[in-house]
């Protein structure tokens, strides 16, 4: 399916997704309360499978953190990227997709471990990298350490 | 006399209990944790402690240049250390329009080809060890040495290079570089049947690795296995032809895939790939054109505001950098989407079943970089 087909047809399914200008790949904005029933859409429906998630990865946008999810179809080939934003930066949290993509697991472990992301009923989100008693989340913007990272 | 203590027997062959494989343990090739739940010699489950190595490269990256960056990317999975620098640099030039000298472009996609057999002789000579064959060892540790001597007379360096550099490379290669590749090349073609004499036709090694470990095609695509390890499941994902780079889609080579998805399989996957990737380097090494080594670039490199997405096949799978920018000389945030990372997380599923002593021809088929899954 090429981009501007796609496009409708993911408005179909989510109709107040938010389209974004990208150069490389077909982006939306998803809320975060439609994105586990789109993915479920994305894998199971034949014109769409998208069933590889080749990143999954968190950004802090300092005004709200956002988990982008850059998807493909191994049948199509087709490209597709999603990003849900949560406004809560203290108890936001977004629903798991790794009932979807089993990937996501590990991912969303490190998004949570770096970012404090969490996900609503991820089976297992410890912390991944990090001590289980590390404090604060090292990839957001406002986080400081003056013990472990050296200013230059 | 002395009261005898009657201890009480434990059934070790019913009641479940754990081990711990690593950080230190030599099968896992660097500081990875696994916690295995066994019952007998059967693993129950498998839980990887990774971050013994994490060194928060994303993280350093925000505050460095995209030039600086580079060196950085040799240090997560240092046997692709070339391959790593093409997808920043290659990042990097997407962004601000850039067309690199085809000189570069040439050079960079045999280097490239080089890393990826260097790399597979060393998974073959560390499998062959973890097997219990030593000599394999010495073999691929002594050819391994040829490449190593043709990477050092033209950049310096024997394992972090830093070579690429975005625009170009950071100097021309040695005068001497087309003859010493091209006889490599003869050198190994001779070598490898060694390999396949030696360990790929050798019984035990069969029967320690045919039908163990069996990863499917669809849990390799939802997993997110990507390399050598999942082309052994038949699951076509070969960035090189799927999102052709560099000149791989000038260049003729046949996508290894393999049916069975286990061990053995796994290990054929990468003799397949040493043999392809030095016929790719023969198509390119007799023709580099002449020109500059680099294009010419700012003094600071300023990505416009935006988001990047550079996909690259690694020797172990496929690598991934997200740029967000914001327009600085500094990216944003930066993300590597490592292929180890994903392809440990499949390790629990298809290692339960099977023995202890499996575990290790799985991990070593499955050719982890530590520093890679943890960054």
């Amino acid at each position: 399916m090429d981009n501007a087909a796609l496009k409708e047809r993911i408005l179909s399914l989510v109709p107040d997704a938010e389209y974004q200008e990208n150069k490389q790949f077909l982006t939306f904005i998803i809320p975060p309360a439609k994105m586990h029933d789109l993915a479920l859409k994305l894998i199971s429906e034949a014109d769409l499978s998208f069933d590889y998630l080749f990143c999954l990865t968190g950004v802090d946008m300092v005004k709200f953190l956002e988990v982008v999810y850059h998807l493909e179809s191994t049948t199509h080939r087709h490209q597709l990227v999603l990003k849900v934003r949560t406004g809560d930066r203290e108890n936001g949290a977004v629903d798991t997709v790794c009932d979807v993509w089993k990937t996501a697991e590990f991912h969303e472990r490190e998004v949570y471990d770096l970012l404090g992301i969490r996900f609503a009923n991820h089976p297992d989100l410890r912390r991944i990298f990090l001590d289980e008693n590390w404090k604060g989340y090292p990839f957001r913007k406002d986080y400081t350490d003056e013990v472990n990272i050296v200013e230059l | 006399m002395k009261e005898i203590i009657n201890l009480p027997v434990k059934n070790v062959e019913e009641e479940e209990y754990h081990i711990n494989m690593g950080p230190q343990h030599p099968s896992t090739h660097g500081v990875l944790r696994l916690v295995v739940s066994l019952q007998g010699e059967i693993v129950q489950n498998l839980k990887p402690h990774c971050g013994y190595i994490h060194r928060g490269i994303e993280k350093m990256c925000e505050k460095d240049t995209y030039p600086q960056i580079i060196h950085l990317t040799d240090r997560m999975d240092y046997f692709s250390a070339h391959i790593n620098n093409n997808a920043v640099c290659m990042l990097v030039e997407k962004a601000l329009e850039v067309d690199v000298p085809e000189r570069v472009t040439y050079i960079r996609t045999i280097i490239d080809e080089l890393t990826r057999i260097n790399s597979h002789q060393l998974w073959w000579c560390s499998f062959g060890m973890d097997l219990g064959g030593l000599t394999c060892f010495f073999y691929g540790l002594r050819d391994r040495e040829k490449i190593l001597d043709i990477f050092e007379e033209s950049f310096g360096s024997r394992l972090l290079h830093s070579y690429y550099t975005p625009g170009g490379l950071m100097m021309d290669v040695h005068p001497n570089f087309q003859k010493n590749v091209k006889a490599f090349i003869k050198y190994f073609r001779k070598k490898i049947k060694d390999y396949d004499d030696i360990l790929s036709g050798n019984v035990i090694m069969q029967e320690r690795t045919k039908g163990i470990g069996i990863l499917t095609r669809e849990d390799a695509i939802s997993y997110g296995v990507t390399g050598p390890s999942a082309r052994a499941s038949g699951y076509s994902c070969d960035v090189r032809k799927h999102h052709p780079y560099g000149l791989y889609d000038k260049v003729e080579f046949r996508e290894i895939l393999g049916t069975a998805g286990d061990t053995f399989e796994r290990y054929m996957m990468r003799m397949q790939e040493m043999r392809e990737s030095m016929n790719i380097i023969e198509q390119l090494i007799d023709n580099i054109p002449a020109g500059d080594h680099t294009a010419k670039m700012k003094a600071v490199l300023k990505l416009p505001a935006g988001e990047y997405y550079q996909r690259v096949e690694t020797a172990r799978g496929e690598l991934g950098v997200y740029v967000v920018s914001d327009g600085n000389k500094t990216p944003f945030r930066i993300k590597f989407r490592s292929p180890s990372f994903s392809n440990l997380s499949v390790l629990d599923h298809i290692t339960r079943g099977c023995k202890i002593a499996d575990l290790v021809a799985i991990g070593a088929s499955m050719d982890y970089v530590i520093p890679d899954i943890d960054r």
